[in-house]
């Protein structure tokens, strides 16, 4: 057994307006944490073993030929007994970390939502607007099996959606993210620190920001810049901008806008980034998204994308199914559209010059101590990252890395 | 403030049709409520190290000094590796089933042997 095992949940970064967790609720959460990391790292590896030792030679001898897609893995592999072991603890794991986080937040959400609200009252940094409805890639399904998505509430005007998320966010990633859960917003400051040390954007958009968590590195690293965070949702966006108040940072402001319809002139922005946002739209979005990002930019301006990598050509069956696997049983279906979508072309598109564009990965970057110690045991090689990443430092690596792709105006 | 069914909300269903993953869902409901009854267990034991720490250290032990006890980086070790030995066990057929796939050639079948034995 590794003897790194994950930070506990008492050692989550706490700022004004986390909710008060009770120590059997720490116990829970430090428990599924657990669970997820043993079925990660402990099981899944057993899944390949099956897909290659029964499950492919199986099918080989039934059809006389090799499966040919991840579909067909797919309903292959749903017969075997270690991977419905596997995706039935993933799946009963995901749904206690749900009911887990949301408990913590219903039972005080009078409380929370109140303290929300004096944070932001009076406040002109956030912009709230009743005419945004849930976009149609939201509300058909809820994400990563999170009841509500984003946008649903309890009680009117309250923080639940928010909340929710932020309170069982460290389940799901095992501490992986650092202890504010912002790991992938430190790791695009360090990437444009060390690439671009020269660009300095006087005013940012981060779309889809979410509960803000990789909006504040920004904020932070660009103390004199403008940052504006765009979502669609106003429960979420409430308790972003309060915990944003609450942790002391005044110069950012959000907005409830629907990725569809940015109600941003052209030319305005110098920076304008998403981070794990276009897996949960769609293509129609994806498309008129970098088109109107195209147009919002200035001239010189940057626009970066963390996500997930696209398919290369190579990326052998199994590692096709097991990334495509969210798609089908987590309640991310646009997912798989997006890893067979070309983001090069896509970007050329949407009017970036070719010669503009450019990808890469960049490594999480973890504070020293216990989530750093954990975060080095977890880090993913996938062969698309490798290629991608120029630094060729693989062996160094401290943790989770990611793959953004982007361009200059 | 509004009236809300905390338990009633917190055990709202996503919207989106539910995958079943083992081949009769009956067997996944057991499997899920199990996987549920065995985190509340693992609650309680680390409300129980926690007691016991406080003991240790000679200080009351109240609900309060409970829900306010953190522990140090060692104790925090001990809770986590304990939380990792407990799954361990619990999931032990599995890892049986595991390694069996691992080393075919460890998995000869008794029952053949006693018949091979018997007829030799």
């Amino acid at each position: 057994m590794s003897s790194v095992l994950p930070p506990t949940y008492d050692r989550v970064g706490r700022h004004g307006l986390s909710p008060d967790v009770t120590h059997d609720e720490t116990a829970r959460f430090n428990f599924l944490t657990n669970l997820n990391v043993h079925i990660g790292q402990k099981i899944f590896p057993g899944t390949k073993l099956a897909f290659e030792s029964r499950v492919a030679p199986a099918f080989d001898k039934a059809h006389g030929r090799a499966l040919r897609d991840q579909c067909e893995v797919r309903d292959a592999m749903k017969c075997d007994p270690l991977y419905q072991f596997w995706a039935a603890t993933r799946r009963s794991t995901m749904e206690m970390r749900q009911q887990s986080g949301r408990h913590v937040v219903l039972r005080q959400l009078g409380k929370m939502s109140a303290k929300a609200a004096a944070l932001n009252a009076g406040k002109n940094t956030l912009v709230l607007d009743p005419r945004v409805t849930p976009p149609d890639y939201l509300a058909q399904v809820d994400n990563h099996w999170m009841p509500g998505s984003y946008y649903s509430e309890a009680t009117p005007g309250d923080v639940l959606s928010g909340a929710a998320y932020e309170a069982g966010l460290f389940v799901t990633t095992a501490g992986s993210m650092s202890a504010r859960g912002d790991g992938a917003g430190r790791a695009l400051v360090r990437y444009l620190a060390e690439k671009f040390p020269d660009f300095k954007p006087r005013r940012i958009l981060d779309l889809g920001a979410g509960v803000g968590v990789n909006t504040l590195p920004i904020v932070q690293a660009f103390p004199d810049a403008e940052v504006v965070a765009v979502d669609a949702a106003a429960p979420t966006l409430r308790y972003a901008h309060a915990r944003s108040q609450a942790m002391g940072y005044g110069n950012v402001q959000f907005i409830q806008a629907s990725a569809d319809d940015l109600p941003f002139p052209a030319n305005s922005f110098d920076w304008i980034q998403t981070t794990m946002f276009w897996h949960e739209t769609s293509v129609a979005t994806v498309r008129a998204g970098l088109k109107k990002i195209h147009e919002m930019l200035r001239p010189g301006g940057l626009t970066l994308h963390i996500e997930q990598p696209n398919f290369a050509a190579d990326t052998p069956l199994w590692d096709r199914f097991t990334r495509d696997w969210d798609a089908w049983f987590n309640n991310e279906p646009f997912w798989r559209k997006l890893h067979m979508m070309n983001v090069f072309d896509e970007m050329a598109a949407a009017g970036f010059g070719r010669d503009r564009l450019f990808d890469g990965a960049t490594e999480a970057d973890i504070e020293p101590g216990m989530y750093q110690d954990w975060a080095s045991t977890l880090s993913r090689h996938k062969p698309e990252l490798k290629r991608a990443d120029d630094a060729a430092n693989d062996g160094a690596r401290k943790g989770e890395f990611w793959y953004l792709f982007g361009a200059w105006k | 403030m509004t009236d809300i069914d905390v338990n009633a909300l917190a055990n709202a269903k996503a919207k989106g049709e539910r995958p079943y993953f083992f081949d009769d869902p009956a067997v996944e409901r057991v499997f899920s409520i199990t996987l549920a009854v065995a985190t509340e267990l693992a609650v309680m034991r680390e409300r129980l190290d926690t007691v016991e720490r406080l003991l240790e250290a000679g200080q009351p032990v109240s609900k309060t000094a409970i829900d306010a006890f953190r522990p140090d980086n060692e104790a925090a070790r001990e809770r986590q590796m304990w939380h990792a030995e407990y799954i361990n066990r619990i999931f032990r057929i599995v890892h049986q089933e595991l390694e069996a796939l691992k080393n075919p050639e460890l998995n000869v079948s008794s029952k053949d042997l006693a018949d091979k034995i018997a007829a030799s």
